[in-house]
């Protein structure tokens, strides 16, 4: 029948590589190198409850890409439906966990909540505009560019 | 939302008419600004999913492209959580 799918979206799996696990370790080796100069920008700003604040958020930023990730890679190994139903409930689940993560700590002396926010916002699209320079989206290297290579002129 | 106007009649402190109001407020703009992310993120799953059943051997380009639409998205909602916890908690 014209137009329809040739692979069954409930049986068919991936049991290859995950690039977005790549490309997710990938980032959060980045925010670590870049974490030192964040948290020194929010101690600058916010002072010492600035600096652990800004440390905070980098973490939850780090660790929301690498569930993400981890959520996809596991699900696409099983299923391509079990993989969007995963994302979309992923979804929801790592919002909820932000905000746990963020309500358990929001009466502590340390927390200066606009640094939280600050950092949390700049972190996550700093990383992924970032991280944009270094993947290379072919089908030969589906993920992350082979390294060694010069970005695309 | 009538529940929400008997708390702002039952509140005499104008303290507690802040609080409701920065409650009410948060609470909203965490909603909405979730809701977008939310239809943006099935709509980009929905359609890499297809893509992928469609054309297998594409599949890791479209992954990752999917992996980094979702990030992007989601941003919006972490915008809207971040104006939240500054409403609500600050």
């Amino acid at each position: 029948m014209p137009g329809a799918n040739p692979v069954d979206v409930v049986t068919t799996r991936f049991d290859g590589p995950a690039p977005e696990v790549a490309v997710s370790t990938d980032m959060i080796k980045r925010g670590v190198v870049v974490a030192p100069v964040l948290i020194a920008i929010c101690g600058v700003i916010w002072g010492i409850n600035g600096a652990w604040s800004g440390a905070y958020g980098i973490a939850i930023v780090l660790v929301n890409f690498a569930l993400a990730a981890a959520f996809i890679a596991t699900a696409a190994r099983i299923s391509l439906g079990l993989m969007m139903g995963v994302t979309l409930f992923g979804y929801l689940i790592r919002l909820a966990l932000i905000f746990l993560a963020v309500w358990l700590v929001k009466d502590a002396s340390w927390i200066s909540l606009p640094a939280l926010g600050s950092t949390i916002i700049v972190t996550h699209l700093g990383l992924l505009f970032w991280e944009m320079k270094y993947v290379a989206l072919s089908l030969a290297y589906p993920g992350l560019k082979p390294s060694g290579s010069q970005p695309a002129a | 939302m009538e529940a929400f106007s008997v708390l702002v009649a039952q509140a005499s402190d104008p303290d507690d008419l802040k609080n409701i109001e920065a409650a009410a407020g948060a609470g909203m703009a965490y909603g909405l600004a979730a809701i977008g992310p939310g239809i943006g993120i099935g709509y980009i799953v929905g359609k890499s999913v297809e893509a992928m059943a469609r054309q297998p051997e594409a599949a890791g380009m479209v992954r990752t492209t999917m992996f980094l639409g979702i990030a992007f998205t989601e941003a919006l909602a972490l915008i809207g959580f971040v104006v939240f916890i500054l409403l609500k908690f600050a």
